[in-house]
């Protein structure tokens, strides 16, 4: 008979032992892209898969070679950057009336930005397409900034809502008594109180943007191409390569994922919605 | 100088009416305490006062002038919330001097009075923490603090005790009576708890479902209720009540049946009060006894009591079914299940007419 002391320890030997596994399971695509990144092509295709290899640095070179891989990061870089902040100039003024003077239909608001996201983005390339190429934004990093701007502004104006309405009102109407305009209410007192959720708002959109790949394949070529269409250049018609697309793809995360790790403890605040403090 | 006049005020949210037409006057350096049951609208009229909410009719006249349209920032009012209201990112000290850092005062001046009024509450040593490193007691004094820095023409308190634990409430309230002695300023105080009334105003006003039941000094409200609703919500325990029927009617009096069996001649009298008509008869528990042999008294059955120490609140039932609670000695056995035979004090007893207001009571009116 075990005791019970022993059965809960074997229960959290078996609990943390599942955890592992699956955080392994989920982990492996990145893993298997990064070893794939150092083999030959040869290797790459190798069944069954390879392990154990003689690590090779051919792919980065390559890829250094044929692809101005900086210009692509800036690119990336000038976009995430510009679109996170001209999303938040939009949703924080948006967010403060819809939390602070709420009417009949603020959650209606509210609902109709997020089913925006539930429209599949392919439904409106034509038009977008058209209009960019009207205005002359085809290629551009101003169209690609736009375009993000809008299609994250739903779930930042959510993020931001849900972070100013866990402000209590009465410190606003004390800031208010106390003679603040409400440029002053806004930059004195609410956006102080709420930093750590608009930085890990900030967070998210970089991140989403920084992943969008499909209005960057139909809206850029070269001039304003981003990572993701450094990666989508090389699937090419001559045929896969995988050692030099999982390279490429390494070369494109890296980043973001190098700049997710340093940011992880605001990063889970801002996923959790405020539900942890 | 600091005098606030409401003139038929009146406020509604999306059809219902909230404040119903309230006029008062505050005088300068007067404490005027809002007291009355939640949702009677006292912490909004007070908003109103401080220009947080919108006035649907009527005027707000602050010495003389008309502020009803004028924006919270430009009343020179203060106002202490009952969660405090701190901001937790400044200092106890930017917190205080906030409004004055606001109004772009002399950086030595406003480092003066934020001294001052650190002193006042004890609050020197506190001035370089956060509100997060505070006790409830301490955060309270901060925001009194942040108020008293900007020297307003009239203080503003939303139930500013209520979320403190019952000692602290009891310090607190005596360091208010304290300040508002100090400063001599003029304030408003909204509460819910007909101690704190009773103990900080000069003047209470009473509200009950957007209407003012009566104004007066606490014991004025106390001794002389208006109507029915002042007289069971001032007072701890509660003021027992007894109907009955007026049995006859003279000059200097009328003498009531009660229905729970007693037949009292009162000084009460009024040119409405006619034989027949239904009334109730009020009275305070420390104004009930035990009758003495041969006194006629009221006969109850002793149900639970209260052991205070210095008293005892003994609850008893009434023959008609009405409750009662009466004021014994400390030391006094449980008289639990016992018949108690009660004497009711006729010059202690308050009478209402079938509407609830009270019937003047002779010898008090004339006194």
């Amino acid at each position: 008979m075990m005791t019970l002391k022993q059965s809960r320890r074997l229960q959290s030997v078996a609990l943390g032992g599942l955890s592992w596994l699956i955080a392994l399971l989920i982990f492996f695509p990145i893993l298997w892209m990064v070893l794939t990144s150092f083999k030959t092509e040869i290797d790459a295709f190798a069944t069954p898969p390879l392990f154990f290899f003689h690590p090779t640095l051919e792919n980065y070179i390559h890829i250094q070679e044929r692809s101005d891989y900086l210009h692509f990061a800036w690119n990336s870089i000038a976009i995430s950057f510009s679109a996170t902040i001209l999303c938040l100039l939009i949703a924080v003024p948006a967010a403060y009336s819809m939390a602070f003077y709420e009417t009949k239909r603020t959650k209606q608001t509210l609902l109709w930005m997020l089913s925006t996201k539930m429209l599949p983005p392919v439904g409106v390339l034509m038009p977008i397409y058209l209009l960019a190429k009207g205005t002359g934004l085809l290629d551009t990093k101003l169209a690609l900034i736009i375009i993000y701007t809008l299609v994250n502004l739903p779930i930042v104006v959510w993020m931001v809502y849900t972070y100013f309405k866990d402000v209590p009102r009465d410190i606003l109407e004390a800031a208010r008594l106390d003679g603040a305009t409400l440029l002053q209410e806004m930059l004195r007192v609410l956006l102080p109180i709420s930093k750590g959720g608009l930085a890990s708002t900030a967070l998210l959109s970089l991140i989403l943007c920084w992943n969008e790949a499909f209005w960057s394949l139909n809206l850029s070529s070269s001039q304003a191409a981003p990572l993701t269409a450094l990666i989508a250049s090389y699937s090419s018609p001559e045929g896969l390569f995988w050692a030099k697309l999982s390279a490429v793809s390494t070369l494109a995360c890296a980043p973001i994922l190098i700049f997710g790790w340093i940011s992880q403890k605001q990063l889970v605040r801002g996923l959790s919605f405020g539900a942890v403090k | 100088m600091a005098t606030l006049k409401l003139k038929n005020l009146k406020k509604g949210f999306e059809g219902l009416q909230i404040i119903k037409g309230i006029d008062l006057e505050v005088l300068d350096k007067e404490f005027v305490v809002f007291v009355g049951p939640s949702g009677c609208g006292k912490s909004t009229l007070l908003r109103l006062i401080a220009g947080l909410e919108d006035v649907s009719s009527g005027h707000i006249e602050l010495d003389g002038r008309d502020i009803t349209e004028v924006s919270p920032a430009k009343r020179d009012l203060a106002m202490v919330f009952q969660t405090y209201a701190l901001y937790p990112h400044m200092t106890v000290r930017k917190n205080m001097s906030f409004a004055l850092d606001l109004a772009g005062g002399d950086k030595a001046e406003v480092q003066r009075k934020v001294d001052d009024a650190a002193r006042i509450l004890e609050l020197t040593p506190l001035l370089d923490r956060k509100p997060r490193q505070l006790s409830g007691g301490q955060r309270q004094r901060v925001a009194i603090g942040r108020a008293i820095v900007r020297n307003p023409k009239i203080f503003l308190f939303d139930e500013p005790l209520s979320n403190l634990d019952a000692a602290l409430r009891v310090q607190m309230r005596l360091e208010l009576a304290r300040l508002h002695q100090e400063l001599q300023a003029t304030m408003i105080y909204v509460t819910h708890d007909q101690v704190e009334a009773m103990t900080l105003a000069n003047k209470v006003v009473v509200l009950n479902g957007g209407r003012i039941e009566q104004v007066g000094s606490p014991l004025e409200l106390y001794h002389h209720p208006a109507n029915l609703f002042v007289a069971g919500f001032l007072g701890t325990p509660k003021m027992a009540f007894l109907k009955g029927k007026v049995s006859a009617v003279d000059t200097g009096g009328c003498e009531v049946s009660l229905d729970a069996g007693l037949q009292l001649a009162l000084p009460h009298s009024s040119a409405a009060l006619k034989v027949g008509d239904p009334v109730t008869l009020g009275i305070r528990p420390e104004h009930l006894e035990l009758a003495t042999a041969g006194q006629p008294g009221l006969s109850v059955t002793a149900d639970v009591s209260e052991r205070l120490g210095s008293d005892t609140f003994c609850h008893v039932l009434a023959d008609s079914g009405e409750p009662l609670t009466v004021r014994l000695r400390g030391d006094l056995n449980n008289p639990y299940g016992q018949r108690l035979q009660l004497h009711l004090g006729a010059e202690h007893c308050h009478l209402f007419d079938a509407n609830g207001d009270a019937v003047s009571h002779a010898l008090r009116a004339a006194a």
